[in-house]
């Protein structure tokens, strides 16, 4: 090891220059966080002092419980993330699976048509899809939603798949054919446990986007019965947007479930992205 | 005579057959006005109901800059609500036209409305109205009394006589002379420019002489409001370019500042947060004695979905919204909301029966933008917001904008051509 | 291999995907371009060819718009290419460094923001920065600063820096994962063979680190680049449809949106929506083979 990394000076510096960046990024969020639970004289008089006992209030709370159905918003949302979680990481795997264990005609074609969308948004076809919703009858269900995100998520989910598949050992596959198990078998059996932190990379990347889209709630699903809990706050905060109380508590209420999964995930999360992103 | 009595007596049983399916329906009302869905669950809806039971209402609103999209896909989707809330004009013409609200000119509680107030949900022809006018608003200021008593001003009726009380504000300090910002445009337009323009172009005769392509944008007295808001300017706040609609509303409400531009729907919010006493003064006018004007805009009414399950119950509900109790209900639960029936309603809230006074006063118009003038690209509506934007910031002169706007709208509005 | 079986089990797995992807993602996507031919006349969709381009680009009306987005958008993609990416080098190239405290609580922190929906960052930063609320002036009266505030966010010249700072400030934690990743993958020997040679520390870095993790930069660059072009969600959530103050902040996203379904009382119009969204299509496409072609292909040979 040489002077310079071990330097105490240079360490007290790093973490100088990290702490601050940690600090910019918490800020707005301690913010909201504390002043969602002060009476709204002090919000505006002082924004940055800590609630005490005279500027305590939870009236911002009150108002969302009564006013917003934040429960069934969030219902929505863990439906639509869960469920389009499910059908990226099964049809995933099992396109992925096709395109790396079999040599068939037209194979790295479909491999690169199925690539096409990592690079190509798919809010580029919102008009289409919008029509298309229309004529089938989905808009203002989560069946739209969990169509696109799944769609959405497909992509990518082929792509690190069959990488992860190819890894997989044939001696064990072929066994499995020994013992004659069916293809499928073989793949929901013996595959897929094999790819589990794979899937659980491709889960993370598509998890937080789909929770936090905006743009295809506000189209496809803007009825009250089937807001996410993204599209919710915004809608809530636009008509609430004079009681600073409830605006902010919202917001609270929206970060918090966030929080809770980051905390959860975030292991998941970054050693998804420390070991499966870049290829 | 005899058909006539044959077809009353076949009406009749029609009549009697529909009312014995309408038992049991349920109604769904489209509506931007989310804010009022307390209101709409606790008193307006139990009172129908109380009446009429066997049909159910339910009202679902959403956000008012999100209902005119919102709305759209859903009549495409054929999902949408059996009665629809109406924007004025052109927005719910284009409904029409498109077969998603009903003709209406048949219900015969449609007498209870003057044409005016009927107008703005007609075919451009008059032969048909496709919705059932609810309330208008009107423009003026807002103002803290408790800060007009204590620097010692009075109510201005003249121009000068504002702007000379804007100077006392500004001078002593302790207030911010006029709560308005230009963050969200539409506030420097509807607020600012819609609200003391009438006194320029003389409200109705200036509307629809440029309708009739007889004036122009770049006429005096419709350049002439854009050089006073140019005035505004130094009695905001600062920062106001970054002050948002609901910024204003706090600023006021907080006893920050002095004058709210305003239009009547704020004073229920009002009357909740401000914890002083509030009056009202009309758009003033240039010299004493001058005939006033005020923009009385014809802003909410209700239609019924042409694609709809229940077409007897929505226009039982229809008939009843048209209804002097309607109006009684309405008017006095959402103060600043103005009912368009010609029955006069007794309205409670003083700052409401101040401002709804004005009528008598003055002539009333509606904003200039919304009839016809809006329906090519650009919008002339949205336009004059960024326009009077541009004159308070002092970005474009005043004949700069007036130009821009005639051109714009001389692009495609063949009578200014 | 035998005669001519279908294998049906490779039917079976790839038809789902294929069938859901191609139904809700390429099909909308060429039918979007399908609709940017046609148009409404007197209330019939009729075929107009590449009317709809021509208005788009060369009708003073829309064409302003639309080179306002365009170059909007091209100074949200140069903000975010020279601030988000060298701070998110830097904090990354700080975290992988061996022995660090903490690392793994800073690192974690910082990611924060990104997780956040842009509804709730745009609020957030919108409250932050509002002269009414005072937060920001108070914090630069602190700091005797006070006569740098202005109102950011409704001043025409700084409105589309600070939103782009915003976001910046919330997604920095994705450059800096995948360059932290990066630098992770660089083998001990090769900087130990470079301390040898008597390079070390900030030398280090360019000369050695720098170079190897180029291809993750090129691919950051890319995600950036289609993820600003794509952009919408922020702009919205902070300045709404209009993206005020005088379309100061309007991006194609939004131009898009407000095309599509209109505004107050300008009605939607979906075949100039397609028209827009064919123009994004083909700028992310022109970018998206710029990388692939130019710089991906370059740069492999520079690490050969």
């Amino acid at each position: 090891m040489n002077k310079a990394r071990s330097n105490p000076l240079n360490t007290l510096m790093m973490h100088g220059a990290l702490i601050l960046y940690t600090l910019i990024a918490l800020f707005p969020v301690f913010v909201i966080l504390i002043n969602s639970f002060k009476e709204r004289r002090s919000i505006f008089r002082e924004p940055l002092a800590l609630p005490n006992a005279e500027s305590y209030s939870t009236i911002g709370y009150n108002t969302v419980m009564q006013q917003g159905d934040f429960f069934l918003y969030f219902q929505n949302s863990m439906t639509v993330t869960v469920a389009s979680l499910f059908f990226v990481l099964l049809f995933g795997a099992m396109a992925a699976y096709a395109l790396s264990e079999y040599r068939f005609r037209g194979n790295m074609l479909m491999g690169l048509y199925l690539a096409l969308g990592i690079m190509i948004p798919i809010r580029i076809g919102t008009v289409a899809i919008l029509e298309m919703m229309v004529a089938t009858g989905l808009v203002n269900t989560l069946w739209a939603l969990i169509l696109v995100y799944t769609a959405q998520g497909l992509p990518l989910a082929v792509f690190i798949l069959s990488e992860f598949m190819r890894q997989v050992s044939d001696d064990l596959k072929n066994a499995g054919r020994i013992d004659g198990l069916s293809e499928y078998t073989i793949f929901f059996r013996l595959v897929l446990p094999l790819v589990r932190p794979a899937m659980a990379t491709v889960a993370v990347f598509n998890m937080i986007p789909i929770w936090n889209d905006l743009w295809f709630p506000l189209i496809l699903a803007p009825a009250e019965e089937t807001k996410t809990l993204t599209l919710g706050s915004q809608v809530f905060i636009g008509q609430f947007v004079t009681d600073w109380n409830a605006v902010l508590s919202a917001l609270s209420m929206a970060i918090l479930p966030v929080l809770v999964l980051y905390v959860i995930f975030s292991r998941q999360l970054i050693r998804g992205i420390t070991s499966g992103a870049v290829k | 005579m005899k058909r006539n009595t044959l077809t009353l007596a076949l009406a009749t049983t029609a009549l009697v057959a529909t009312s014995a399916f309408a038992q049991d329906a349920t109604l769904t009302i489209e509506s931007w006005r989310n804010d009022d869905l307390k209101l709409w669950q606790t008193e307006i809806i139990p009172a129908f109901e109380a009446k009429h039971p066997g049909i159910k209402v339910n009202f679902s609103p959403s956000a008012p800059a999100e209902y005119n999209a919102v709305l759209n896909s859903k009549l495409d989707a054929g999902s949408a609500g059996d009665l629809i809330t109406c924007r004025p004009f052109d927005a719910s013409l284009a409904l029409y036209d498109a077969g998603h609200l009903a003709d209406l000119s048949d219900l015969d509680a449609m007498s209870n409305f003057s044409d005016v107030a009927k107008s703005a949900w007609q075919t451009d022809d008059g032969a048909a109205t496709f919705c059932v006018p609810m309330a208008s608003v009107i423009h003026g200021f807002i103002y803290n009394k408790e800060a007009f008593e204590e620097i010692g001003v009075e109510v201005p009726t003249t121009e000068a006589e504002f702007f000379a009380v804007l100077d006392a504000f500004k001078e002593d300090g302790s207030y911010i002379p006029m709560a308005m910002g230009t963050n969200d445009q539409w506030e420097a337009a509807t607020m600012g420019y819609n609200n003391v323009g009438p006194n320029y172009w003389k409200g109705e005769e200036g509307r629809l002489a440029l309708i009739a392509g007889e004036q122009k944008l770049t006429d005096p007295q419709w350049v002439a409001p854009y050089a006073t808001l140019a005035r505004w300017s130094e009695y905001l706040g600062a920062g106001y370019e970054a002050q948002t609609y609901p910024d204003s509303q706090n600023i006021f409400t907080l006893g920050r500042a002095a004058i709210y531009p305003a239009g009547s729907w704020e004073i229920s919010g009002f009357n909740a947060q401000a914890d002083f006493e509030m009056g009202a003064f009309k758009p003033p006018v240039q010299n004493a004695g001058d005939t006033c004007y005020i923009s009385d805009h014809t802003d909410i009414g209700i239609g019924m979905n042409a694609a709809t399950d229940n077409p007897e119950a929505a226009r039982t509900f229809l008939t009843w919204v048209a209804s002097p109790e309607f109006a009684e209900i309405f008017g006095n639960a959402l103060p600043g909301f103005f009912p368009l029936s010609s029955t006069p309603v007794e309205l409670t809230d003083p700052l409401a029966k101040e401002i709804v006074g004005w009528r008598g006063e003055c002539e009333s118009t509606i904003r200039s933008t919304y009839q016809i003038l809006s329906r090519g690209t650009p919008n002339l509506e949205n336009e004059t917001w960024g326009a009077s934007v541009a004159a308070i910031k002092g970005t474009s002169t005043p004949e700069e904008l007036g130009q821009e706007l005639q051109d714009g709208l001389a692009s495609w509005y063949e009578p200014q051509q | 291999m035998n005669r001519a079986r279908i294998r049906w089990h490779i039917l079976v797995f790839l038809a789902p995907a294929v069938i859901v992807y191609t139904a809700v993602m390429i099909w909308p996507l060429f039918n979007t371009l399908r609709l940017a031919l046609f148009s409404v006349i007197e209330q019939e969709r009729v075929f107009v060819g590449l009317d709809n381009f021509r208005t788009l680009f060369f009708d003073p009306i829309w064409s302003e718009q639309f080179w306002n987005a365009l170059g909007n958008n091209f100074w949200f993609f140069l903000i975010h290419m020279l601030v988000q990416n060298p701070i998110g080098i830097a904090l990354a190239a700080l975290l992988s460094h061996p022995r660090l405290r903490f690392a793994a609580l800073y690192r974690s922190a910082i990611f924060i923001p990104t997780i956040l929906s842009f509804v709730i960052v745009g609020f957030a930063w919108k409250l932050i920065l509002s002269p009414i609320w005072g937060i920001a002036p108070s914090m630069l009266d602190a700091v005797g600063l006070k006569a740098l505030f202005a109102p950011w966010l409704g001043k025409e010249e700084y409105a589309l820096t600070t939103l782009a700072l915003v976001s910046v400030w919330q997604f920095v934690g994705i450059p800096m994962m995948l360059i932290y990743a990066a630098l992770l993958t660089i083998p001990e020997e090769i900087l130990e063979a470079g301390e040898v040679d008597g390079i070390t520390g900030m030398a280090a870095f360019w000369k050695i680190k720098l170079p190897l993790i180029l291809p993750s930069i090129g691919i950051i660059s890319i995600l950036t680049f289609v993820g600003n072009f794509n952009a919408f969600d922020l702009i919205y959530a902070a300045q709404g449809a209009l993206a005020g103050p005088d379309f100061s902040t309007d991006i194609l996203g939004t131009f898009m949106y407000r095309t599509f379904f209109g505004f107050q009382l300008q009605l939607g119009d979906p075949h100039m929506g397609s028209a827009i969204a064919s123009a994004m299509f083909a700028i992310i496409l022109v970018g998206v083979c710029i990388y692939l072609f130019g710089i991906q292909t370059r740069m492999r040979r520079y690490q050969l």
